[in-house]
């Protein structure tokens, strides 16, 4: 690789604008331009030096600034495309077709299309990722190719700068002091900013004065923060580190917890409350009664020991009695137990009598647990019911068929056989909520409902996250890196005395140029500089705002 | 008089003060002319920014009131969240004015807040019962960092707006003319918002019908003004007004829709007469107000603001989000749309900085940006809460 060899007699690497040493303008442009282009202080960066294998043409690609931008543009607008219509985890349907159905219907044409495009996934479609991808191996490729030459040029900072690199700063000054003993005045300027807590070096008749370096690291802490954010993401898709599950469990049951081998989880109580306000105009206006104020599941989890067989409910040790509630999950194990929903009033068992219609005489009571019926119940030794047939959610009759639509108990219908001492060959009744059919003509005896007992069902959701922790450690680098280079500045000014005494002054910062305008008026009064002049200011007002121009602010 | 009656008296004082604050930063920027007055110029901007602080202290009074009254940090509907969003850009303001001292941002800054405070008294402010997901405190942590976030944002475009009336001529016919009148022109908006809201509420306008909804079920609305649009199947039950002209598809709410036609004639209306009254367009009004101004102070100000805000809307609105999210549901990330919005804002003050930055998009355009910026914050407080369903809609 070519070397670029400075005035001073530096050698820099190719590529590099100012001379590493000196400061010294390397670039026909730079000597021509009126403030030096001060972006990553005018190092040789890869991404503008190298541009010959296909490695090189993919590692400019990610390490402009440009295409990193227009990348974040890209992700901003898919993003916000996702948000026209609901994604399809928002919507409560299940199968692919209901899904399309429900887009055309719900959004017509439109919605049709959305579906169609898969605009209706977008966050999970391959082409959303790859674009999420790209962003990161942007920020990756930007933050090596700038953070690590600017990192050793800031360490090798010389005190003394050249001519040229001098007059060439945004705010200069230059002249003999205004009041005192010229001998005096570096010694004046080092008091001043040390006072202002700048770290100031001399070498010579040259002085530098450097505040806030660690700002310019700001950015690539953040970067490092957003990658190991975006790095535990991934750690998701592999087995192991992430569960989510969620289980249906009525009040009374124990049920084993899914995803989590061993452990079986007991509803005591599923409690709902309700706030007792007077409805409020809101709630007028969208139409909400009364607005819920708690819901909770009281839990005990149970954990198997260790020689109990896999599956099998019994040996049970306690190891928690909870109450879970929005907002409180049940943590244990790095598994937490969240409050999703709830169903109420779930018909558990229903009551009947077997009854003589003429003469309503009971010849006793059959009780059925609508999750678990039994094929028959003896209430003596020529009385019986058998169970023919049970339709938890009866939905009508398909070919003279019972049928079902669902495996819940909402409406449960029985087909009962009714064996007593008089019709020893049993009599057949369908039996459903509010509707009796008798299919061999007139019965003597009856099933007649007595009662139900109702329960209440709760949903909870299951999650083991085991990224959480490195989500955490990039979430906290990511915003000590955004504090860092938001609320602190580099600071840096260069003073050299002239062997006649007249001082040169040339100051930068990478931002807040107001402050650093501060440390000066204060820096000039004290040690009584010649006045600074802001060339950029200069610059703007003679060629018009707002033309294009270059950054003059520093990563 | 209740707790809850002094705390809407506080947010009365606040809005006023506000309000003669405005005409106060008006005359300190106006009465700088050169005969002499600069001193008097000081004067009234001092007076401008302590009448400012008070009507602060008032809302503030506001807010702590409502707060111990409700039990909860008052920032759980719209009318809450909004005017707390008010108090915020006053308070980042305000801050930024001890940094800077400077009078101008004012005149742009007060009026802003002030059409906020005004949007948001249009919505009820009863206090309404906290469903189980808000009752948590990060609740108050959540909104209070993100609204202070988006607050301090704002006051970027504050400065990018003050910026743009300085730099865009009024006379010479240019796409930056007509795109700054049309911002103006959506501030008018807001005030038709406001004046249609007050008049059918004056009048005490109603109109009740039933409608079907997107599914299929029976449901019952109130419109507070003349029905323009019709919702899905709508049977209208009050007798002697407005029949709705257009009957709309079951997903678009025709009320808010028919609140949006009203406003926009209202606006336009109110627009109409300013042009004829005034016969100039509202930019050449305000450009000679905003002579004075420094541009380089104002684009670093405006910088300035996004760097203070940025990392405070990251922490607020994604990073406690996240944690509050993966605490009440179980997930830190649902791709709400609410959610999403926040990203795409983050997003795009990231693109903002790194334009800034290796672009050297500074002045002019930064501050456009600053102004989109704020649109896209607007846009997520309003039609992604009141538009787009989802887990955070009020309304």
């Amino acid at each position: 690789m070519g070397k670029i060899i400075c005035a001073c007699g530096h050698e820099n690497p190719e590529g590099t604008l100012l001379c590493e040493k000196c400061g010294q303008p390397l670039t026909e442009e730079g000597k021509k331009s009126k403030i030096l282009n001060m972006r990553y202080d005018g190092i040789a960066i890869r991404s503008k030096t190298r541009n010959k294998s296909i490695v090189d043409k993919i590692w400019n690609f990610f390490s402009s600034v440009k295409v990193g931008v227009t990348l974040i543009i890209i992700n901003l607008v898919a993003a916000s495309i996702g948000t026209i219509f609901p994604q399809e985890f928002y919507v409560s349907v299940s199968t692919e077709e209901q899904k399309a159905a429900y887009y055309e219907e719900t959004y017509g044409s439109l919605g049709k299309l959305y579906y169609e495009l898969g605009l209706s996934n977008v966050y999970s479609s391959w082409w959303f990722q790859i674009l999420v991808g790209m962003l990161a191996i942007s920020i990756i490729v930007a933050s090596i190719d700038r953070g690590l030459p600017l990192h050793r040029s800031l360490k090798n900072q010389r005190v003394k700068r050249h001519t040229s690199f001098m007059k060439r700063q945004r705010i200069v000054a230059e002249g003999p002091v205004t009041e005192g003993d010229p001998s005096k005045t570096l010694n004046l300027i080092e008091e001043k900013m040390k006072a202002l807590k700048y770290k100031v070096r001399r070498d010579g008749n040259a002085l530098l004065a450097e505040r806030g370096r660690f700002a310019r690291y700001g950015p690539y802490i953040n970067h490092v923060g957003l990658i190991i954010f975006l790095f535990g993401v991934m750690l998701r898709l592999v087995p192991g580190f992430y569960v989510d599950e969620s289980m249906w469990i009525r009040e009374g049951e124990t049920r084993a917890v899914p995803g989590m081998d061993g452990y079986f989880i007991e509803n005591e109580d599923f409690i709902l409350e309700m706030h007792d306000n007077e409805k409020t105009e809101n709630q007028e206006l969208q139409g909400v009664n009364v607005v819920a104020k708690n819901y909770q599941t009281d839990v005990k989890l149970y954990k198997q020991s260790e020689d109990a067989v896999p599956g099998q409910a019994d040996n049970l040790e306690l190891v928690e009695d909870y109450s879970i509630r929005v907002n409180h999950p049940l943590q244990h194990e790095g598994f937490s137990f969240y409050q999703m929903d709830f169903r109420l009033n779930e018909l558990k068992t229903m009551k009947f009598e077997l009854t003589k219609k003429e003469t309503g005489e009971s010849l006793g009571e059959v009780s059925i647990d609508l999750t678990n019926p039994q094929k028959e119940y003896v209430l003596n030794d020529q009385t019986k019911v058998e169970l023919l047939g049970f339709y938890p959610d009866f939905s009508g009759f398909e070919n003279g068929e019972p049928q079902t639509k669902t495996p819940d108990p909402n409406n449960p219908a029985f087909i009962f056989k009714m064996v007593t001492p008089e019709k020893p060959e049993g009599e057949v009744s369908f039996v459903a909520i509010q509707q009796t059919i008798e299919p061999n003509g007139d019965n003597t005896y009856k099933m007649e409902f007595q009662s139900v007992e109702m329960r209440d069902m709760s949903g909870l959701t299951v999650h083991k996250d085991s990224t959480i922790p490195i989500l955490a450690i990039g979430g906290v680098i990511f915003m000590l890196g955004v504090a860092i280079g938001s609320y602190w500045n580099h600071r840096r000014v260069w003073v050299e005395q002239l062997e006649d005494g007249t001082i040169r002054l040339a100051a930068h910062t990478n931002k807040n140029w107001f402050s650093i305008k501060k440390d000066l008026n204060a820096l000039s009064e004290f040690a009584h500089l010649p006045r600074y002049i802001d060339q950029g200011e200069e610059d703007k007002e003679a060629d018009g705002e707002g033309k294009e121009k270059e950054g003059d602010s520093t990563l | 008089m209740s707790l809850i009656d002094i705390s809407g008296n506080l947010l009365f004082v606040a809005f006023i003060a506000y309000l003669v604050g405005t005409f106060f930063f008006g005359g300190a920027i106006k009465s700088s002319k050169p005969d002499g007055a600069a001193k008097r110029a000081d004067k009234w901007g001092k007076l401008a920014i302590i009448i400012t602080i008070i009507g602060f202290i008032a809302h503030l009074s506001y807010f702590i009131t409502r707060w111990i009254y409700t039990g909860h940090a008052p920032v759980s509907n719209m009318f809450e969240f909004t005017t707390a969003f008010g108090m915020f850009i006053i308070a980042a303001f305000i801050l930024i004015y001890y940094m800077y001292r400077l009078t101008a941002l004012g005149l742009v800054a007060l009026p802003i807040a002030l059409l906020i405070i005004g949007y948001a008294a249009m919505f009820p402010n009863d206090v309404d019962p906290l469903v189980p997901s808000l009752q948590s405190y990060w609740l108050t942590i959540h909104v209070i960092t993100a609204a202070l976030g988006q607050s301090v944002l704002a006051i970027s475009a504050v400065a990018g707006l003050l910026y743009l009336l300085k730099d865009t001529d009024p006379n010479a016919k240019t796409k930056g003319r007509f795109w700054l009148e049309a911002v103006l022109y959506f501030m008018v908006l807001v005030i038709g918002f406001i004046l249609a809201t007050v008049t059918f509420r004056v009048i005490g306008y109603e109109a009740d019908f039933t409608y079907v909804d997107k599914e299929g079920m029976n449901q019952e609305i109130t419109y507070n003004m003349p029905a323009v649009f019709g919702m899905n199947e709508y049977v209208l039950l009050t007798d002697d007004v407005l029949e709705p002209f257009v009957e709309t598809a079951p997903v678009i709410n025709a009320q808010k829709l028919t609140t949006v036609f009203w406003s926009f004639i209202f606006g336009t209306i109110l627009y109409i007469l300013i042009r004829l009254i005034t016969r100039r367009s509202i930019l050449s009004m305000l450009h000679p107000l905003v002579k004075k101004v420094n541009l380089n102070l104002l684009d670093e100000i405006g910088y300035r603001s996004v760097l203070i805000g940025f990392p405070i809307f990251s922490l607020g609105a994604l990073v406690f989000a996240m944690i509050w999210a993966q605490e009440a549901w179980g997930r830190f990330w649902g791709w709400d749309p609410k959610e999403v919005w926040a990203l795409i804002t983050w997003l795009f003050y990231a693109a903002y900085l790194h334009l800034r930055l290796s672009k050297g998009w500074e002045g002019n355009k930064s501050a456009w940006l600053a102004c989109i910026g704020f649109a896209i914050i607007l846009f997520n407080l309003i039609v992604v809460n009141l538009v787009i369903a989802g887990l955070h809609s009020y309304a």
